[in-house]
């Protein structure tokens, strides 16, 4: 019973933290299917968010509501607007230029935050305040609940969103072929900028639940988590965003229970062999479709 | 006219020579190195700046007298970046500039990168805050902080001898040789006298990321959780447990020493106990006359590096006023005879070149801290 007891309660570590992993997965894989790059710069979106919840609350004193939904509004704003100033007049150049550009708005965003908020962690209480519920011994925590709980019915809504809505089905047809959308009418320039933003509102959900979880704001905080969610996508299958979300709950569960189960100081080797294993057997990702360069 | 404007400046010329003898002291220079640029700026700017505050303060109180000659202590200190590279260049600088004794590294790696020139030239040299074992393996060679081990070896006699505690989880960044070094001296000595650790669960630097270990310590009997590492660390530590309902008991290293400025609520590490060479918030007379000085000066709280910078000076001063001389050879002698009462305790050297002083230990009563009784 305690053994079982204990595996629930590292499952349910494992699908907290994947969930959020999953949730920032998607933005990178989103992305990746429209303009077909790798926004790096993905990751800060999260640090971006956390801070901007940070000032809405702390400093603005917003209550908690309007603070997460302008939040949320400030990073879609953000994602389309880094697009348009530092993606958009590279879309016909080298693949490597624009990674290399993704780069650079990275670290202008962390030197930024650096400069603004200087780098000693600034405490930040969490704004939910559920609390934690007991079920046969086991305790689980208010926030995994949310987070769970959100991170569930994004997934349900942007699945919906995209097979069901018209925006939905013009971002899958740029995906598909962009030349081939534009020639039937598709206004390619919106629908990126919907999936960046769509992707940076993701990852300002993803940056709220993260500093709720912690508590404590440094501007290298989105480094992590940004990296473990690109693992993800890839992992998933980079450009599915079935592949994104299978990817994160998989990989937080996985490092979750290596962790407990096989070795701490193991744990980060574990979570890259599987990523090897995986691309070795399947080198589109779990859910990836194998798709032929043209040239 | 000419001429007799040219003659009473050489005149006021020679009178300025004349009182500028007579005035002022002999000089006795330390030769200061640490970072002062670079990822671990923080340490040896602290270090600087505390030891600047002891150079103040003896010279405003009369500065050293040995015999019949006055000595001003002055402080040349020289950025070695905390790079081993670096740091034999700073030394150098120092000894062209003429330093006496040498206050440095602040950090192991270029501490250790310079001991084969001090011990070649024969000269003092202390380290304020260098914890690896080999920055004072030279004769020439003393430490003001305690290594790393020493402190996990306090840490488990207290837990066993004072509290009580026979069955304790770690939980330690790997990457870290701070933590893992306190970890293996803890764990060794905890198992030695008959306790057990019963789960030993590692992490990164820049994880955040806690509950899996913390889960798994839930599964064991562990009594109290040591969590040798940096406050932001223990921050995220405590407040995972407090979520997972958790109510073992922390222990810490100095690392945690700033805990309370990252918490969001101070709660969270009520009652947590942690070694510490110094602390700022604590109320004692020469440790509230140091903070005052240095918030003065510097606009900051000082660190424990900064305690270890001023203790180092004061050693110096004790070491001359010993040894009646500044000969290197005289004041290395002089340092085993010696007690300092600094900040960071009080302590006497053996001729390893370790200080020797009681470790204290620190908690969190009422939101602040306080040494423990």
């Amino acid at each position: 019973m305690a053994l079982l007891n204990s595996i629930l309660a590292q499952l349910l570590n494992g699908l907290r933290i994947g969930s959020i992993y999953a949730l920032i997965a998607l933005g990178y894989t989103m992305v990746y299917g429209i303009a077909k790059m790798i926004n790096f710069a993905h990751g800060d979106i999260i640090m971006v968010g956390a801070y901007a919840l940070y000032v809405f609350v702390s400093i603005l004193h917003v209550p908690a509501v309007p603070a997460v939904i302008l939040t949320i509004a400030f990073c879609a704003l953000m994602g389309i607007t880094i697009e348009k100033v530092a993606y958009k007049p590279l879309r016909n150049a080298q693949r490597l230029a624009v990674l290399i550009t993704a780069i650079g708005v990275s670290y202008l965003l962390q030197n930024l935050a650096l400069l603004i908020f200087k780098a000693t962690p600034i405490p930040f209480g969490s704004i939910i305040k559920v609390p934690s519920i007991q079920i046969a011994g086991l305790t689980i925590s208010g926030l995994t609940i949310v987070t769970l709980a959100v991170t569930a019915l994004i997934m349900a809504g942007l699945t919906l969103f995209v097979n069901k809505t018209k925006i939905g089905h013009a971002m899958l047809a740029v995906s598909e072929d962009q030349g081939a959308a534009e020639l039937m009418g598709i206004n390619v320039n919106r629908t990126i900028s919907i999936t960046f933003a769509i992707g940076s509102a993701l990852a300002a959900v993803a940056g709220i639940l993260y500093i709720c979880q912690y508590e404590s704001l440094i501007p290298t905080l989105g480094a992590i988590p940004g990296i473990k969610a690109f693992v993800a996508a890839v992992l998933g299958g980079i450009g599915s965003i079935p592949g994104a979300m299978f990817g994160g709950l998989a990989l937080g569960i996985i490092e979750s229970m290596s962790k407990a189960y096989i070795s701490t100081q193991l744990s980060d080797a574990i979570v890259f062999s599987v990523l090897v294993i995986v691309l070795l057997l399947k080198p589109s990702g779990i859910l990836g479709k194998l798709s032929v360069e043209k040239v | 006219m000419k001429k007799f404007v040219k003659l009473a400046s050489v005149a006021c010329v020679a009178a300025m020579t004349v009182s500028a003898t007579t005035m002022a002291a002999e000089e006795f220079w330390i030769g200061g190195i640490g970072p002062l640029t670079g990822a671990v700026a923080s340490y040896g700017i602290s270090v600087k700046q505390g030891a600047e505050i002891a150079v103040k303060e003896i010279h405003e109180a009369g500065d050293v007298t040995i015999g019949d000659t006055t000595y001003e202590i002055k402080l040349d200190y020289q950025d070695d970046q905390g790079s081993e590279d670096i740091a034999p260049q700073a030394y150098n600088t120092v000894m062209d500039n003429g330093a006496n004794v040498i206050m440095g590294a602040v950090t192991s790696g270029p501490c250790i990168a310079i001991t084969s020139d001090t011990y070649a030239d024969g000269i003092l040299q202390i380290t304020p805050s260098g914890s690896a074992e080999d920055c004072i393996a030279n004769d020439n060679a003393f430490r003001i902080c305690f290594s790393d081990p020493e402190q996990g070896v306090a840490m488990a006699d207290y837990l066993i001898d004072t509290v009580g505690i026979s069955k304790v989880a770690v939980i330690y960044n790997t990457a870290d040789d701070y933590s893992s070094g306190i970890k293996e001296a803890f764990e060794a000595e905890f198992t030695e006298k008959g306790g057990e650790v019963v789960a030993s669960e590692a992490f990164q630097t820049g994880d955040q990321e806690f509950n899996t270990q913390l889960t798994t310590i839930q599964g064991t009997d562990a009594e109290a959780i040591y969590v040798p590492a940096y406050y932001q660390d223990a921050t995220y530590i405590t407040k995972q447990a407090a979520d997972q309902g958790m109510e073992l008991p922390f222990f810490g290293s100095d690392g945690w020493d700033g805990v309370l400025g990252t918490v969001t609520d101070p709660a969270l590490v009520e009652g947590c106990i942690f070694t510490s060479p110094f602390c700022a918030s604590v109320d004692e007379e020469k440790t509230v006359a140091f903070v005052e000085a240095y918030q003065e000066a510097y606009d900051a709280i000082p660190d424990q590096f900064a305690a270890d910078g001023y203790d180092c000076v004061y050693t110096f001063k004790a070491a001359m006023e010993q040894a009646q001389s500044i000969e290197s050879e005289d004041l290395i002698a002089a340092m085993t005879e010696i007690t300092v009462d600094g900040l960071t305790g009080t302590m006497t050297f053996d001729a390893s070149g370790a200080p020797i002083k009681d470790v204290l230990f620190v908690t969190v009563k009422d939101g602040a801290y306080t040494f423990v009784e």
